[in-house]
């Protein structure tokens, strides 16, 4: 079953999973082909119920120790800005779209979700552009996330220090 | 009068001192072979959430002779300890007994903490640092951004500059930041002795770091 895994981190962001619930987001997600929608809604006030979408499977809960489970699970991934979340989507090689929070103030982690945007790594949108993103979006035009190489650092490090 | 004017210049002499050593033990660090005994005690600042994982994949590459490990995590950081002892458990290391201890100071600075009690809380930390410091003597100090990197490196930095032992200091910005340094980051530019960043752009904005594309 195709499935689409929501994560908010330890944030709150209501207006991300209220718009990603919606009977249009819905419809759009089922058009193209996902009938599973896994909600991950940290502090957030809202908790929808299992039938409060009547056009997609829905689940959700607040916090799990790890949500690797639900990544590795997930055909695509939606997530809020903040990095830890989007490079363990990326790490798990989901497609990932960013919703970002425009009622918060810039912060940092904006910078890496843009940054790897411009790279193609990940789609990326607000709130109020969710619908119109899921209706349109080509998860083929993504580039995959190689990932880092500590090795580079650890041989450089054996070099400066004379570690032979 | 006298007794006044020679405290003065040996006030002013000491200060002029100081600031030579600690010119000198920031510009020849990276002289400095540490490794050249064919060990390298290691002390480890784990942070909190993001910069624990981003260290540990650090550590993960390091060979065995990083040894022994000295991690320090903030005191009211519960995850990372945990996360630390499964990290050192499954690391397989031909010596087989694993050598590591956790360590724990007061955090210098909690997210969103203003300014002044920043500063306060950094002092107090530093209480902590310096005996931990002064007492494990590692060869490197090795950080990646969590505000308690700085009083432990400057406590490092003391060793240095008193004589006692060249403490490396080794720091590697997140992969979050990709346009500016985190505060801690902007700080220890000047006194690290090797300044890795992540993405190139800054390091075009900051020519003493190193580059070598993703490393975490």
């Amino acid at each position: 079953m195709k499935t689409v895994f929501v994560t908010v981190g330890t944030t709150s962001f209501d207006e991300l999973i209220k718009n990603v619930t919606s009977s249009e987001a819905a419809q759009a997600l089922k058009s193209c082909g996902y009938e599973r929608l896994v909600l991950q809604v940290g502090r957030g006030s809202l908790l929808p119920d299992a039938d409060s979408c009547p056009h997609i499977r829905l689940e959700a809960f607040r916090f799990k120790d790890s949500i690797a489970e639900d990544m590795k699970r997930a055909d695509l991934v939606i997530s809020h800005a903040g990095a830890g979340s989007c490079l363990e989507a990326l790490g798990a090689n989901k497609p990932l779209l960013v919703v970002v929070n425009d009622k918060l103030m810039d912060n940092h982690q904006l910078e890496l979700a843009r940054q790897l945007h411009m790279d193609s790594h990940l789609l990326y949108c607000t709130c109020s552009t969710l619908t119109e993103t899921l209706r349109t979006m080509d998860l083929s035009l993504l580039q995959p996330f190689p990932p880092g190489q500590p090795k580079n650092f650890a041989n450089f490090l054996d070099k400066a220090l004379g570690i032979q | 009068m006298t007794v006044l004017l020679g405290t003065v210049v040996a006030v002013v002499l000491i200060s002029v001192l100081f600031i030579i050593r600690l010119f000198i033990v920031v510009k020849t660090g990276w002289k400095h072979k540490a490794g050249s005994r064919g060990s390298v005690a290691a002390l480890v600042v784990a942070g909190s959430g993001g910069h624990t994982t981003e260290i540990l994949r650090l550590m993960e590459s390091l060979s065995a002779a990083y040894t022994p490990r000295h991690y320090v995590i903030a005191d009211t950081d519960r995850m990372s300890e945990e996360k630390i002892c499964s990290f050192e458990s499954s690391k397989q290391h031909s010596d087989s007994e694993s050598q590591f201890t956790i360590y724990r100071i007061p955090r210098s600075r909690e997210v969103h903490q203003s300014w002044t009690s920043s500063v306060l809380s950094t002092l107090t930390a530093l209480c902590y640092s310096l005996p931990l410091v002064f007492r494990l003597r590692p060869d490197m100090v090795l950080c990646n951004g969590p505000g308690t990197c700085v009083p432990l490196c400057v406590a490092g930095l003391l060793l240095g500059i008193l004589g006692m032992k060249k403490v490396l200091i080794v720091y590697v910005e997140s992969i979050c930041r990709v346009e500016t340094l985190s505060l801690t980051g902007k700080i220890l530019y000047f006194i690290s002795d090797y300044f890795f960043v992540q993405w190139s752009s800054l390091r075009d904005k900051y020519p003493k770091s190193i580059f070598l594309g993703r490393i975490v």
